[in-house]
């Protein structure tokens, strides 16, 4: 294939390994976030933890391996990203490195203090790592001081830029959109009043998180470029439409079809952002000529070649066997399953 | 110090922290799946009940494993942007491809194993453990594959100012990526066996569980002499292919300064660098150098003094993890030899000192590997991608010393609690012992 076609390709899989991402942590974050609003009791808290015990790592690796593709399929892309972003990419990391522990290590004493407090780091970090990936896309959609010197793409930039308003509204809109996403997963998964509890708070997110999408994408219009790629092929705007539908949709839904929709909808907003950054990786505002696209950061031809083989034969195998996980715990979590002690609970 | 310095030495302590808990994951996995395997064919309780204690052991130490694994992928980007750039053509794929292909079965079967059972069939639950078994394994395998290509680059051409993969086949066949691999691997075997027979022994010398720890001792045993048997011959063969490709690490090794035929090999020695010899050299065992290095006593083996002093690695600290490495992987196969043995005849519970050198041996296989990662790790330096990049010129151009202070205290300060608590639950439920089901 053409360099240019693989580049197009590699361009739309890293937008896809995002969306499948943050469509399945997503949850995990939004129920972890959830967890004080949610659980009344300790058995409630580890009933909403045990919804997530079977799938929470497999979650992750989706990360990773978004991680691992920019490094294989744009080297420079991932260099320059995870160097300019130290600052944020820590926090990032030590939300997730404490997170992960958590989960296998709330269980394992028996005192309340203890619980409580892998409880608390549980709700904080979701929270924090959920607030923190929507700063980062912020910033990337509108786009970072990237300046050319002698051949060589600087960053200019500093922490305290990116907390500029309009990555702080993203980050409160992943963060509502995750909380969403969570509490539909809770219903879901669980039983009696924590499900009851869990479908009132659907609701009531339900109109909140409209609103915010919505100042989002005014904002969005003003203050970024993402539009452009849709002014020219208005066609793309059908993705921005179902994207809202799907979110409207899950909104009057229950139960797994209203998760359905909120995942789509999750996937179609990385989508609609994904559509307006093409061909930018990561858009410099100082000059679009100093952006970092799929063009100029890419692998060689070669090496995309090979990493698209590797992709379409082993991604549909992750996604066959992940999903039978998610076919072998389809029943919900009730109190006694976490009462039992000859099940391994955490 | 500055960012370069600082971002070494934040990536020695995070390789060097995962390396704690990797082996004991990579040889756990494999022993408990045994055990499961056994209760399968013979449904005999005991080993329901040696897979679910060990298992336990497993996941505790999983968790920090596998949390650690993420801060070293990230760091390639955060603090060696140049190396990423430069390579990354090359040096990213096997990196994505342990996701795509290792991580994930790891990851997704594991949650399958540990909720899965009274959901699942007996057996469904067996190839669930052997499938994370197998993702653990893949995993060593795809990250070696990445570091044996640092050690000995193969595969690629400098174009376009980078290198840029042309042979994905010479990358994954390479000789050295299958030697680091297994040699790794069974590192983290050795580990797992000696972890067994230690916490085994400990119960033991309290009589407590007897047949149970008998039972798992003996797992520890067979497994530990035949990993640490093909560990020492892996790694025999790792010093051939460094004697090849990598003269001045193994000059380092052996703290030769002249370059000679029939070189000899010094027990101990005290390299002097400033003045290029060796302040005191005992125990000389003549032309094993040599041997060691191209199966040939004879043979030319070239020493420091041929290569530019800021083109030698340290030499002490090489020369000496070498020395604490070998010295260590006789005593693995003499302990777990000596282990098998009283086994056989029925006696080891009735031998309370050798238990106790069990005990106290836990430690030691960790010492073992985490100074092999410094003879691989430090001996090639200056080298960051042997022969084609300096590690100076790897470093993130964007770097401050206020940032890289800021994370390596971070992780000093969280990887030390997590450290800490995790070392106390395990501690915690190996002390417990087995529950009865
Ligand atoms: C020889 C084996 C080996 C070596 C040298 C390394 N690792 Fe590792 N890694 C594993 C063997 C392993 C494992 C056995 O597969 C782990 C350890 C514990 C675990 O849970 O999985 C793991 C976990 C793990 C994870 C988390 C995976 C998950 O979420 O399931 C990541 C991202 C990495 N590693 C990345 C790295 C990087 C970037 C390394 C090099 C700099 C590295 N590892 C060295
Ligand atoms: C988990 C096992 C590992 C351990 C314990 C380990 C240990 C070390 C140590 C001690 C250093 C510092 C050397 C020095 O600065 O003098 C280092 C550096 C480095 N290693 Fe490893 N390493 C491990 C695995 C790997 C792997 C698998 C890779 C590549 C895939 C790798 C890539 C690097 C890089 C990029 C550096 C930074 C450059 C440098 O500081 O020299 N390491 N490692
Ligand atoms: C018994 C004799 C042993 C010999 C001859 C030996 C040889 C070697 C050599 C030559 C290297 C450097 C390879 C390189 O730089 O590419 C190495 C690395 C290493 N060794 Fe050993 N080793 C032995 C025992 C052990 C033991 C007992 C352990 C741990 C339990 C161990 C763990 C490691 C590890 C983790 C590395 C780094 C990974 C690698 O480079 O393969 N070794 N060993």
């Amino acid at each position: 294939m053409e360099l240019s076609t693989l580049q197009i390709i590699w361009f739309a899989l890293w937008g896809l390994l995002w969306a499948v991402y943050f469509m399945l942590d997503g949850f995990d974050f939004g129920a972890g976030m959830l967890l004080p609003v949610l659980a009344q009791s300790d058995t409630d808290r580890r009933v909403i933890i045990n919804t997530l015990g079977p799938v929470w790592d497999g979650n992750e690796v989706w990360l990773i391996t978004a991680g691992g593709a920019t490094f294989a399929a744009f080297p420079t892309t991932y260099a320059y990203m995870f160097s300019w972003l130290y600052l944020p990419l820590l926090a990032i990391l030590f939300c997730l490195i404490f997170r992960g522990v958590a989960f296998e290590f709330r269980g394992k004493k028996d005192s309340d203090g203890w619980r409580k407090t892998w409880d608390r780091v549980i709700v904080t970090t979701s929270f924090l790592a959920s607030l923190l990936f929507g700063v980062a896309f912020g910033n990337i959609f509108r786009g970072i001081p990237i300046n050319m010197v002698n051949g060589e793409f600087v960053y200019e930039g500093n922490f305290f830029l990116l907390l500029n308003p309009y990555a702080l509204l993203t980050g409160i809109m992943f963060v509502l959109i995750f909380a969403f996403h969570g509490a539909l997963w809770i219903s879901c998964k669980t039983t009696g009043d924590l499900q009851q509890k869990a479908e009132e708070t659907h609701k009531k997110l339900f109109l909140l998180m409209l609103a915010v999408i919505l100042l989002f994408l005014i904002y969005t219009w003003f203050d970024t470029y993402l539009f452009v790629n849709y002014m020219e092929l208005p066609a793309w705007f059908l993705v921005v439409a179902l994207c809202a539908a799907a979110f409207i949709a899950a909104g009057f839904m229950k139960g797994v079809k209203a998760f359905l929709l909120s995942c789509a909808g999750i996937v179609l907003t990385v989508f609609t952002g994904i559509i307006g950054l093409f061909p930018n990786l990561i858009p410099s505002n100082i000059a679009p000529e100093f952006s970092l696209t799929a063009f100029n950061s890419s692998s060689s031809q070669y090496t995309l070649t090979i990493m698209t083989f590797v992709v379409l034969i082993f991604v549909p195998i992750v996604i066959i066997y992940q999903a039978w996980t998610y076919y072998i715990f389809r029943h919900p979590v009730r109190p006694e399953d976490v009462a039992d002690p000859d099940v391994e609970t955490y | 110090m500055d960012a370069i310095a600082l971002s070494r030495l934040q990536f020695a302590l995070t390789a060097g922290f995962h390396w704690l808990f990797v082996p004991l994951t990579l040889g756990l996995i494999i022993l408990v799946a045994i055990m499961e395997t056994m209760y399968v064919r013979t449904g005999d309780r005991v080993y329901l009940n040696m897979t679910k204690f060990w298992g336990k052991l497993f996941l505790i130490n999983f968790a920090v494993g596998v949390v650690t694994g993420i801060t070293l992928e990230f760091q390639f980007g955060m603090n060696w942007a140049e190396y990423s750039k430069y390579v990354g053509d090359i040096f990213g794929a096997p990196l994505a491809i342990e996701a795509t292909v290792a991580f994930f079965l790891e990851s997704t079967f594991l949650g399958i194993w540990i909720f899965g059972w009274k959901k699942i069939g007996k057996k469904t639950h067996l190839f669930s453990v052997w499938m994370v078994a197998l993702g653990s394994n893949l995993s060593a395998l795809w990250i070696l594959i990445a570091n044996a290509w640092m050690q000995h680059p193969v595969g690629y051409v400098l174009k376009d100012g980078r290198a840029e993969m042309v042979d994905f086949a010479a990358l994954i066949f390479s000789s050295h990526a299958w030697a680091k691999f297994f040699h790794a691997v069974s590192s983290g075997w050795v580990v797992a066996s000696f972890f067994v027979m230690g916490v085994s022994a400990y119960h033991l010398l309290r009589k407590n569980e007897t047949d149970f720890f008998k039972r798992s001792l003996k797992f520890g045993a067979v497994f530990g002499l035949a990993a640490s048997l093909f560990l020492a011959l892996i790694g025999d063969t790792s010093g051939v292919q460094v004697a090849e490709t990598q003269p001045s690490k193994f000059a380092a090794m052996e703290s030769l300064w002249e370059t000679q035929s029939g070189a000899p090999e010094y027990m101990l020695a005290i390299p002097d660098s400033k003045n290029e010899r060796n302040t005191i050299e005992i125990l000389p065992i003549p032309k094993l150098a040599s041997f060691l290095a191209f199966h040939d006593w004879n043979a030319e083996v070239k020493g420091l003094k041929e290569f530019a002093p800021d083109m030698r690695p340290p030499v002490g600290l090489t020369f000496f993890s070498f020395r604490a490495m070998v010295g260590l992987g006789t005593y693995f196969i003499l302990a777990a030899a000596l282990a098998l043995f009283f086994i056989r005849k029925g006696t080891i519970q009735d031998k309370p000192w050798f238990l106790k050198v069990l005990l106290f041996s836990i430690p030691l296989p960790y010492i073992a590997g985490e100074v092999g990662w410094i003879v691989a790790e430090v001996g090639r330096q200056p080298w960051i991608v042997y022969g084609l990049m300096k590690t100076s010129d790897a470093v993130s151009k964007n770097l401050t010393v206020a940032h890289v202070v800021l994370s390596l205290v971070g992780f000093v300060a969280f990887y030390g609690l997590l450290g800490i608590i995790d070392f106390m639950l395990l501690a915690k439920y190996a002390k417990k012992g087995p529950e009865k089901a």
